[in-house]
C-alpha cells in the first residue's frame, strides 16, 4: 500500500497551496492561515482564545496552554510570510469574558506580534465586542479589493467572500483507512477557512451547513496535515 | 462474635516470612489444579484432612434446612464459617457447582438470623454487601438467595442496587438499607460519595466479592480496592470474602481482600480456602480429515461436525473469540440447520433486550445451542449446558478453563468440551490448550500498579463526602493492595490534578475544585462538582458505540430516515468505514447501511448475497504467554508432528524443507522477494499486541537505514513487513545487521518517538481523560454521548504533550499503553531472550509457515503508520485528475 512517495508526485512542497477566489490569488498555509500576497496580509479564523479557561470556569480543568499554542502557531505563520497586516475573522475569543482571562505573558506575545503591523479583529458570534486591551482595530466586516472578509458566511450562493465560523473539516477513506482533518473549503468564488484555535473542533464539509453555500459541484477541499496542506479529490470525501 | 481459641486442625501460616494469612484447604486436595505459585503458598500450611472437620457446626434452622434437602455442609462452607467467627477475611477458590455463592453468604445469613432472633425483631442496618462485576449476576444471586431465606423464614431483607434501580428505590435504600445489598463496584463508589455514607456503612460486617478474578488487576478493580479501603476506614473490623472460579493469581487476590500495612514489611493476605476441581474435564479436539484452512478465523470446514455435536446434546454453548466470529458461525449454522434446531446468539453488540430473551430461553430449555462471546464467560447459571464447543483457539489457559466450566454446573460430573481449530496455527494452539487444561495450568498475570486516573476519580469522590485530611487519605489509599507502592509525591501530584489541574506552567487556582481550609483539610469548592462526579463516576469507558436502527425500505428512499427497531450497537470506527449501500451482519441478519442519523446508523434488511462482515474492534485476545510457550515446544518437537492432522503435518514438513522450523529458544527470520516487494517474516509467538509493537519499531528502524518499508502485519504467531529495499541483499552485503535491528534498545527512543504521534496514545489518553474527570462524559443538565465530548481529547493531548510533557495524566496514559496495548514488558523479555540467537533464512520464495501471516495483509489496516503518506497519495490522485 501507499507506494506513492512524495518524490514521485508532480509537486513535493506541500507547505502551502495556491487558491484563487474570483481571480485573486491567495496562498493557503498548512497552519490554517490564508496569505494574500497582493495585500501582504495574513487571514486567520476562529482562534477561540481562552477556550480552555472557559471550560475551567465550569469545572473542567483542561490544560491551560491552548492560548499559548494558538498564538505560537500564529506567530510562526506571520514570520513565514512576513505579513504587514493580520486579519482575524471573528470568534478570536471563545467568550465575552475571555479577554480578562488571557495571561500577562500571552498578552505580551500578542503585543509583540502587533508591533509594526496592522491588526484587524473582525467580530464574531463568540466575541461581539473586543476590548482595547487586545489592541488592533475592531470591525464588523471588511471589504478589500472587492473581496468581503467576514465571520459568518453569507447564506446562499455568494461570491467574493472569505469567511470562517463553520470550522470545516474533511474526512477521507483510502485503503480501509479513515482520516479526518480541518480543511479549507471553497469553489473558486468563495472560501471558508479552517478554525485556527488549538482547541477548536471541526464540522464535516458534507454536513448540512455547507451544501447551500457551495452547491455540490465544484466544491474543493484542502486538508491540513502535519507536514503540509493537501488538495483532495471530492470523490474521496466521506460523511461522518 | 468473640474469637475462640485457634483450633489445632487449622494451623496458621508461619513459614513464609513475607506473607501473612493462612491456607486452609478442603478436601479433596488436588495438586493438579494448582499453579506453581500457589502450590508454594499452599505448601506453607498443612491441609486439613477430610476427616477432621473444623469445629464449627451449622446452627438451626440451617442444619435442619440442609438435612431436609439431603445435603451435608461442605468442608469449604464450614471453613468460611470458621473464618467469619474469627473475623478473618478469606478467598474461596472453587469450581462452578461447588456451592460457592451459598458458602459466601452462609456466615452472614447465620449471623443475621441470630441477631434478628435475639432481639425479637429484625437486625437494623446494612450488614453485608455483595459486589459482582455484572449487574445480571447480582440479580441472579439475589434471586437464588431468596429461596433459603424464604424456606427458613429468616428475618432478612435483601435487595439489589444497579444502574437499573429506580431513583426512588435508591433513595429509600439509603434511608432504610436492606440487610444484604447486591450491587456493582460503580454503585458502591456512588454510595460512598454521599456525605452520610459513614452512617450507612458503620455497621457493615461483611463484603462478598464475587468473580473477583474478573475485577482485580483492572481499572474497575482499582476503584473497588480504593472503595474497600474506604469501607475499612469506616469500620476497621470489616471482613471480606472473595469468590473465584479460577486459581490464577491467588496471592494477588488474597492481598486485594485485606488492608495492607505501612511501612510494608510484608504483604497482608486473606486466608485461602481452596476446593479441588470436580471431575476431570473431558476435552476433544475436532480434527477432521478435511484440510484445515491455512488462514482465517472461521470453521466453515467443520460446520457439519459441529452441527452433529449440537444434535447429540441437550444444550451446547459455542464460544468464539470475537463478535465477528460469532456472527459468522451463527450464520453458517443456520445455513446448515436442516432440522431447524433452536439456535441463539449472544454477544455484547446485541441489544440488551435481545440478550435477555436469549438468556431466558436458555434457562427455560427452549434452546439447543447458543453462540456466544465473553459475555457468557462469568458464572451466571442460565441453563443445563452439557457441551461446550470452543470454535477457534481459546488464546489462554485460564479463559479456556473458565469456559469449559460452563458445561455442567453439577460439581461432580465431568465437563465436556470440543475444540475446533480454525486454521493450522490454531491446531497447534488447541493442542497446547488441551495439555494445559489437563495439567490444570493457569496463566499467571502479574500485578500492575493501581491506575492514577482511577485514583483521581476516587479522590474527588472522597471530597464529595466532606473535607478530608491528605495524610489520612494517603494512608488509606496505600492500604489498598494495588496502591501499596504509591509514593507520597505521586499521590500529591494526583491530588494537585484533582484540585486545580496540577499544571506545571500555569495554574487555575481561581477555578480550583478543591481548596485547603485554614485547618489543613481539602474541601470541595462548590456542590455542583459533587453532582458532576456522580454523573461521571465509574471506570468503564465505552469505545464510542453507534446504535443500529432498522428502518423500512420505503422510508430509506425518502430523504428523512425514520427510526424503527434498534438491532444493537457497533463501534463507531466500524460504521465510519461503511458507505451507504454496503452490507454487514449484526444480530444474525444481513443489513444494508443506509446512512447516519443523529448518533444512529440506519439500516434496512439487505438481500445481498455476500455480506461484508463487521470487523468489530472489541473482543480480540492476544495469545497468553503460557500457551505460546507450549506451542513453541510443540513445533520444535518433530516426533510429535505425526500426531497432528495430516494437512498440518505436511505443512510443517514442507516448511522444514524450504526454510526451517523455529527452534525453541531461537528466533527464525525469513527474508524473500515476492513480485516487486521484499518481505521479512518472523515468528516470535508472543501475541498480536507485542508483534504489532515490534512491527512499528522495525519499520521505523528500516526507514532510517533507507530500506523503504511500506507496511507490516501481525497476528498471534508472527509478524511480516515489506519493503522496497532488498533485505536479503542488504544483509548479505553487511549493510543490515539483523542482530542490531532486533536489539532491545528499540524500546527506548524509537518507542518514545513513535508513541508520541500514534493514534493509540490518543485513544488511551481519551480513556484516562474521562476516568480522571479531566473531561466529562455527562454534565449536569446536558447529557453527552461519546461523540460529543466538547473539546476533542486528541487536541488536548497534543497541547498537553507539548507544554507539560510530565503531567501526571500523560504518565497514566503511558503506563496504560505500555501494559494493556503494547505488551512492552513481554516484547522486552522476548528481545532479551533472543539476543545472539537469531536464525536467518534468505529464501527465494514464500515459505509455507509465512503464508497464514501474509494472508492477513489487507484484512487489517496498519495502524498509526503513514498518515501523511495517505494525504500525499490523496493529493497525488487529485493532481493526476487535474492533468
Amino acid at each position: 500500500m501507499l507506494e506513492l512517495k512524495p518524490e514521485r508526485l508532480a509537486f513535493d512542497d506541500y507547505q502551502d497551496q495556491e487558491i484563487s477566489i474570483c481571480g485573486k490569488l491567495f496562498r493557503a498555509d498548512m497552519s490554517g492561515a490564508l496569505y494574500w500576497p497582493a495585500e501582504n496580509a495574513l487571514i486567520v479564523a476562529d482562534l477561540h482564545l481562552e477556550k480552555g479557561s472557559s471550560y475551567a470556569r465550569r469545572g473542567q480543568l483542561l490544560p491551560p496552554y491552548d492560548t499559548r499554542e494558538t498564538l505560537n502557531k500564529l506567530a510562526a505563520a506571520i514570520d513565514r510570510y512576513d505579513a504587514a497586516t493580520v486579519i482575524a475573522l471573528g470568534d478570536s475569543l471563545h467568550d465575552i469574558d475571555a479577554a480578562t482571562r488571557i495571561g500577562i505573558e500571552d498578552l505580551e506575545i500578542l503585543q509583540i506580534m502587533q508591533e509594526d503591523r496592522e491588526w484587524i479583529w473582525v467580530t464574531g458570534n463568540h466575541d461581539p465586542h473586543i476590548t482595547e486591551r487586545l489592541g488592533g482595530h475592531v470591525v464588523g466586516d471588511i471589504v478589500v479589493e472587492g473581496i468581503t472578509l467576514r465571520h459568518e458566511p453569507h447564506a446562499g450562493h455568494m461570491t467574493h467572500e472569505i469567511a470562517g465560523h463553520l470550522h470545516p473539516a474533511a474526512k477521507i477513506s483510502m485503503h480501509g483507512y479513515t482520516l479526518r482533518r480541518p480543511c479549507f473549503v471553497g469553489n473558486g468564488r468563495r472560501l471558508v477557512l479552517p478554525a485556527f484555535g488549538s482547541y477548536a473542533g471541526g464540522l464535516n464539509i458534507l454536513a448540512e451547513p455547507f451544501a447551500p453555500l457551495f452547491g455540490l459541484e465544484g466544491m474543493q477541499a484542502w486538508m491540513l496535515g502535519q507536514e503540509g496542506l493537501y488538495p483532495v479529490a471530492s470523490r474521496l470525501l466521506r460523511e461522518d | 462474635m468473640p474469637s475462640a481459641a485457634k483450633p489445632a486442625s487449622a494451623p496458621r501460616s508461619r513459614a513464609k516470612p513475607l506473607t501473612r494469612g493462612r491456607v486452609a484447604a478442603s478436601a479433596p486436595q488436588r495438586a493438579k489444579l494448582r499453579t506453581k505459585n500457589e502450590a508454594e503458598a499452599a505448601g506453607t500450611a498443612k491441609p486439613a484432612s477430610p476427616a477432621a472437620a473444623p469445629p464449627v457446626e451449622l446452627p438451626e434452622p440451617f442444619a435442619g434446612w440442609f438435612a431436609n434437602r439431603g445435603w451435608t455442609p461442605r468442608a469449604h462452607q464450614l471453613a468460611l464459617l470458621e473464618a467469619a467467627r474469627d473475623r478473618r477475611s478469606s478467598l474461596l477458590i472453587a469450581p462452578t457447582g461447588a456451592g460457592k455463592t451459598l458458602a459466601g453468604f452462609l456466615p452472614s445469613l447465620i449471623d443475621l438470623a441470630a441477631k434478628g432472633g435475639r432481639r425479637g425483631n429484625r437486625a437494623p442496618g446494612l450488614h453485608t454487601l455483595y459486589i459482582s462485576p455484572l449487574k445480571a449476576l447480582a440479580e441472579d444471586v439475589a434471586r437464588n438467595l431468596t429461596q433459603p431465606i424464604a424456606e427458613m423464614s429468616l428475618p432478612i431483607r435483601t435487595e439489589t442496587r444497579t444502574g437499573d434501580t429506580s431513583i426512588a428505590r435508591k433513595a429509600r435504600q439509603r434511608r432504610a438499607p436492606p440487610h444484604i445489598l447486591m450491587t456493582t463496584p460503580e454503585q458502591l463508589a456512588l454510595l460512598l460519595s454521599h456525605p452520610d455514607s459513614d452512617a450507612l456503612f458503620a455497621g457493615l460486617d461483611t463484603v462478598i466479592l464475587d468473580e473477583i478474578h474478573a475485577l482485580a488487576a483492572t481499572k474497575r478493580g482499582d476503584l473497588l480496592s480504593l472503595d474497600l479501603a474506604r469501607l475499612r476506614a469506616i469500620n476497621p473490623d470489616l471482613r471480606t470474602v472473595g469468590l473465584s472460579a479460577t486459581v490464577a493469581r491467588p496471592t494477588e487476590l488474597r492481598a486485594f481482600l485485606v488492608g495492607q500495612k505501612s511501612p510494608q514489611s510484608h504483604i497482608e493476605l486473606a486466608d485461602l480456602i481452596h476446593v479441588g476441581g470436580g471431575a476431570e474435564p473431558h476435552i476433544e479436539i475436532l480434527e477432521l480429515d478435511e484440510t484445515v484452512p491455512t488462514v482465517g478465523h472461521t470453521s466453515l470446514y467443520a460446520i457439519e461436525e459441529i452441527y452433529k455435536a449440537i444434535e447429540a446434546h441437550r444444550l451446547s454453548l459455542l464460544f468464539v473469540n470475537t463478535r465477528r466470529q460469532a456472527e459468522l458461525l451463527f450464520q453458517d449454522l443456520w445455513r446448515n440447520n436442516e432440522k431447524s434446531l433452536p439456535i441463539g446468539l449472544h454477544h455484547g453488540s446485541l441489544d440488551a433486550e435481545q440478550r435477555r430473551r436469549v438468556e431466558a430461553a436458555m434457562a427455560s430449555g427452549a434452546l439447543r445451542a447458543v453462540v456466544a462471546t465473553s459475555t457468557l464467560d462469568l458464572g451466571i447459571d442460565w441453563g443445563d449446558v452439557d457441551l461446550v464447543i470452543h470454535v477457534g483457539a481459546p488464546k489462554g489457559a485460564s479463559r479456556f478453563a473458565q469456559r469449559i466450566g460452563r458445561a455442567n454446573h453439577r460439581f461432580d460430573e465431568a465437563s465436556k468440551a470440543v475444540l475446533v481449530p480454525s486454521n493450522r496455527f490454531e491446531v497447534l494452539e488447541c493442542r497446547a490448550a488441551v495439555e494445559a487444561a489437563k495439567a490444570g495450568a493457569q496463566d499467571v498475570t502479574f500485578t500492575r500498579p493501581g491506575a492514577l486516573d482511577v485514583l483521581a476519580q476516587h479522590i474527588l469522590g472522597v471530597a464529595c463526602t466532606g473535607p478530608f485530611n491528605a495524610n489520612d487519605l494517603y494512608a488509606e489509599v496505600i492500604s489498598a493492595s494495588p496502591y501499596a507502592g504509591l509514593s507520597r509525591a505521586t499521590f500529591d501530584r494526583v491530588l494537585g490534578f484533582v484540585a486545580d489541574g496540577g499544571y506545571a506552567l500555569k495554574n487555575y487556582e481561581r477555578f480550583a475544585k478543591l481548596k485547603p481550609t485554614p485547618d489543613g483539610l481539602w474541601r470541595l469548592t462548590h456542590p455542583r462538582f459533587a453532582q458532576a462526579y456522580r454523573m461521571n463516576a465509574g471506570t468503564i469507558v465505552a469505545e464510542p458505540l453507534i446504535k443500529v436502527r432498522l428502518i423500512g425500505k420505503r422510508s430509506a428512499s425518502r430523504s428523512t430516515l425514520m427510526g424503527g427497531r434498534v438491532m444493537g450497537e457497533v463501534d463507531e470506527y466500524f460504521i465510519e468505514q461503511l458507505r451507504p449501500g454496503e452490507a454487514f451482519v449484526l444480530a444474525g441478519e444481513v443489513l444494508r447501511f443506509e446512512g447516519m442519523g443523529e448518533n444512529e446508523a440506519y439500516v434496512t434488511r439487505a438481500t445481498a448475497r455476500s455480506p461484508i462482515i463487521p470487523a468489530y474492534n472489541s473482543g480480540k485476545f492476544p495469545l497468553s504467554t503460557h500457551l505460546a510457550e507450549r506451542v513453541r515446544v510443540m513445533l520444535a518437537d518433530e516426533n510429535a508432528w505425526s500426531r497432528l492432522p495430516t494437512s498440518v503435518e505436511d505443512w510443517l514438513r514442507l516448511q522444514q524443507q524450504r526454510s526451517a522450523i523455529p527452534g525453541r529458544d531461537e528466533l527464525l527470520i525469513e527474508t524473500f522477494q515476492r513480485r516487486n516487494l521484499h518481505y521479512l517474516v518472523t515468528y516470535p509467538f508472543e501475541g498480536r499486541l507485542a508483534h504489532q509493537t515490534l512491527g512499528m519499531l522495525l519499520t521505523r528502524r528500516l526507514d532510517r537505514i533507507g530500506a523503504s518499508p511500506l507496511g507490516f502485519v501481525a497476528n498471534d504467531y508472527g509478524m511480516a513487513l515489506w519493503t522496497l529495499g532488498d533485505l536479503s541483499a542488504l544483509v548479505a552485503d553487511g549493510k543490515l545487521s539483523l542482530e542490531e535491528l532486533f536489539d532491545q534498545d528499540m524500546l527506548g527512543d524509537d518507542l518514545d518517538a513513535w508513541l508520541a504521534e500514534s493514534n493509540l496514545m490518543k485513544r488511551t489518553f481519551r480513556h484516562v481523560a474521562l476516568i480522571s474527570g479531566l473531561v466529562e462524559r455527562r454534565h449536569p443538565g446536558r447529557e453527552k454521548s461519546g461523540r460529543q465530548i466538547a473539546v476533542s481529547t486528541n487536541l488536548i493531548y497534543d497541547v498537553l504533550r507539548r507544554h507539560d510533557p510530565h503531567h501526571v495524566l500523560l504518565e497514566a496514559t503511558w503506563s496504560d499503553a505500555a501494559t494493556g496495548l503494547l505488551d512492552i514488558a513481554r516484547l522486552g523479555d522476548f528481545l532479551r531472550q533472543i539476543e545472539g540467537r537469531i536464525q536467518h533464512q534468505p529464501l527465494d520464495r514464500v515459505s509455507p509457515l509465512s503464508v497464514p501471516i501474509l494472508l492477513e495483509i489487507g484484512r487489517e489496516a496498519v495502524a498509526g503508520f503513514a498518515r501523511e503518506e495517505l494525504l500525499r497519495e490523496a493529493a497525488g490522485l487529485y493532481a493526476s485528475e487535474q492533468e
